[in-house]
Formats: C-alpha cells, structure tokens, sequence
C-alpha cells in the first residue's frame, strides 16, 4: 500500500506493507535513525516521535495509521541548523550518558514545552514517566529540560558549537 | 523483533462504513482505534487478524458531553482526553483517578476508552471503572443501535458481546446527585499492569447515609463488582468499621492468582485495603459534593 505523510515538515510517499511498524519505516525506509528502536512493547519510550505534535510510541504505531498525518523525528528538532532549545539544554545540562533514550526523551520533553513552556519538577517527571533511561537516574534529564524552559530564545547554531 | 503477521488494512470513513468493512472482510477482521493493546497482542502473534479496519478517522465517535442526566463518552475518545476533563473530574473522579495510573502519558495519547472496553483484558481499570459505574454500552450493527449493561457486556477475559460486525460506539455514564467514586492502583512501577486495584461509588442519602455504593476489582479474579457490598452499607453512616467490613467482603470475594506480581495473600490483603481507601474517599467526595 502506498502512505505519504509529513516528515520534518517534508511530503514523502512510500510504497509498504500495511504491517510495517512506524518506527522501522522511518529508520529503514527513510533512514531517519535518529529515532531508536528498543524495547518494541512500547515500554521504553526511545522510538517516541511526535504525531500531529503529541509523543507517540512508534513501536505501537502502524506507518499506515500515520498516512496524512504529520510525523517528527529527531532530526527535525534542529531547524536551518539551530539547536532546539532542548537539544541545547540536554548538553548544558548533560541529559545524557550512552544516548540511547535521548530521542524519546528529547521529543517528549518539545511536546511537553509546547504545552507547559514552564512545567516544574513533577510536571516533567510525570511527562516523561512513560521513558526509561538506565544512564542518568533522570535529574539530569529533568533539569536540561528545566534549562530549555528557562531560555527559550537561547539558539546555537550546530556549526558554533561543533567548532567549539 | 517483533512484527505482525501480515494483513490487509483499510481506513474506515464513517461508522457505517466500518460496520461494511467487517461485514465484508468476514470473521477475520478487527477495529483498531488506539492500537495500543492489539499490536503487541500482533506483534507477539497471540492475534492474527486478516484485515485491520482502522478507525482514528472517525471524529463522530470522539466527543465527551453532558447530555442532561448523563455523561456520554464516544468509544475512540483517548484516554489523555478524559484525563485532562473537568466535567470527569467534577462528576465521575473515579475515572480521572484511573486514567492517572493508566499507562503512561505517551500511550495515553493513543489508548482509547473503547479499545480498553473491547480488550477486555482482566487487568485493564476502565472496565472495573464501567461495572461501579453501571455504564451502559452503545453498540452498533448492520441492524441499528443496541444498549448493554456492563453484565452483559462483558463475557470474560478478552472476550466481549461484540458480534463480529457490530462496532462500540459510545458510553454512557447516569449523573447522580450526592454520588462520587474513587480509584486506587498498586503497580509494580508506572505503566506496568495492576497488582491490583480497586474502584468505588458512594451515593449519599441527605441525611448523610449510604443510599448506594458498588466497589469493583481489577485483576485478581472478580468480574462485575463485589456482591452484597450495597445491601451492608446501605442506611448506614460512612465509618472506618463500615469500611473494613466491605473490605474484609472485597478480599473473600476475590479470587487472585499467584504470579510474579505477589502471592494470594497479599492481593487479597490488596483487595481489602484498598477497598477501604476508595470506598472511604467516595464517601468524602460524595460528602464535599452534598455541601457545595
């Protein structure tokens, strides 16, 4: 069956399955690897992308529920090569060790801004409870997103930082 | 990794035109709303459907309104939108308190109250919600709408009064005066299956005795609520005796099984305890909506 949809802000169309799962279509069929693929009983929150701007677990999601429907990963985080505030606050803050959650972490905590620009402690532990990070016992987590709360104007371009 | 047996998926564009497409497709063919219970169940090939009818198109089934004397909740409403409702936490807080310790967040998003009912999973809390509710159930054919109970909703574990071609289309929920409820959850961590779980409604009397109360279990082997429950309270005074008498009655009528999640005597040591804490939360509820 063919499904098109928005990817970071893209149309694309693809020719799949009807049983392929999201979060493969977008690794295998588009490549977008930024989004992991873990514990596949949408338990661990890493393959979270966001869905017409809501976290989903993209292990527990049909590529073809998504037709027509606008999907972003990662990737499309970062825009004309400036940091999301989130991005920016998970390496002030070192939101994270091995890497491994960080996407889900990452779009979790976008969606959760989006809603709640000033969420507090509790607020963000409760949105990313659905997650699992074995590396950083989750302080950290909580305060690089406290930190893109906190400087929501504050933009670095990837090249700065990279050369720095 | 875990990937469905293949099938055939078509997007249904109105609720006749599901009802059409389960007719068409045959016995092999299932609704998937959410889609949160039935892919894993996919995934680990426990279900095997022919066809996928998939209905998160269907905005007619997604509303939650005060309609006069009841609330009526369309079956493919997420479960983040009755969390996040005033109108559930203000006249049925038992659900709010349900939806707290459903899941997580992110399934939430996705997780409908229709696909929770139609899983029928004996450890799912909106059913337990249903039954001390006395919901009643809006399920639709090729030949009209039928109305259930919950009784005669659910038939057992994963299994409903669904026919094949017959879809849910709504729930309905009676408002009642000096009447509020109560759930509690012990979970192992956030999102796991409940070890157990207890839910509560208390109708008050205006002189603030129990004219009604129901208390329903999940997951440890009790299906409908717990019998004689409203013949001990009723016309009697909410107090901590009343209390543990109707958990000591929760606790004999439960039948749990030993699992990972704990052995017997301590789900049934669940089942009284927090059937005193929902049931005596109710109450106070119930109380507070007597004096506002």
């Amino acid at each position: 069956m063919q499904v098109s949809m928005t990817m970071n802000g893209e149309e694309i169309t693809r020719e799949i399955e009807p049983r392929v799962l999201l979060v493969h279509f977008i690794r295998e069929n588009l490549g977008l690897t930024g989004t992991h693929w873990g514990c596949d009983t949408s338990n661990c929150g890493t393959c979270v992308v966001l869905m017409d701007g809501q976290p989903v677990k993209s292990c527990t999601v049909l590529a073809a529920m998504a037709d027509g429907h606008d999907v972003r990963t990662v990737e499309g985080l970062a825009t004309a090569g400036v940091l999301d505030p989130i991005q920016q606050g998970f390496m002030e803050e070192h939101g994270l060790q091995c890497g491994f959650c960080t996407p889900g972490m990452m779009l979790t905590a976008r969606a959760l801004l989006d809603a709640n620009p000033h969420p507090n402690d509790t607020e963000i532990r409760e949105a990313i409870s659905g997650q699992i990070c074995r590396c950083t016992g989750y302080a950290t987590i909580v305060r690089s997103v406290l930190w893109a709360a906190e400087h929501p104007a504050e933009l670095v371009t990837i090249d700065e930082e990279v050369g720095a | 990794m875990q990937i469905p047996a293949p099938f055939d998926y078509a997007r249904a564009t109105g609720v006749d035109d599901a009802i059409a497409l389960l007719d068409r497709h045959g016995p092999e063919s299932r609704i998937i709303a959410g889609g949160h219970s039935l892919l894993p169940m996919m995934k680990l090939r426990l279900a095997r459907p022919e066809w996928l009818i998939d209905i998160n198109d269907l905005y007619e089934l997604d509303f939650l309104l005060v309609d006069k004397d009841k609330l009526r909740i369309g079956a493919l409403t997420r479960h983040t939108a009755l969390l996040e409702s005033d109108d559930i936490a203000r006249l049925f807080p038992i659900i709010t308190d349900a939806e707290h310790v459903i899941a997580d967040p992110v399934v939430r998003n996705r997780g409908t109250i229709g696909g929770s009912l139609c899983q029928a999973d004996p450890a799912e809390d909106l059913s337990t919600v249903c039954d001390v509710l006395g919901a009643v159930a809006v399920v639709r054919g090729p030949n009209g709408d039928r109305m259930l109970t919950m009784s005669e909703f659910h038939r057992g574990p994963y299994e409903t009064a669904l026919a094949q071609n017959e879809i849910l289309c709504e729930l309905q929920f009676a408002i009642r005066p000096r009447t509020s409820s109560a759930y509690e959850k012990v979970e192992r961590r956030v999102g796991d299956w409940a070890v157990a779980a207890a839910g509560a409604s208390v109708t008050l009397a205006a002189d603030g005795t129990i004219e009604e109360a129901a208390v329903g279990l999940t997951a440890i082997g009790l299906d409908g609520t717990v019998p004689d429950i409203d013949s001990t309270t009723r016309g009697q005074k909410p107090s901590e005796e009343l209390f543990a008498e109707a958990g000591r009655l929760a606790s004999l009528a439960c039948d749990p099984v030993a699992d990972q999640r704990g052995p017997i005597d301590y789900k049934r040591h669940l089942a009284d305890e927090l059937t005193r804490r929902v049931l005596r939360r109710a109450s106070e509820r119930a109380a507070q909506t007597q004096e506002g």
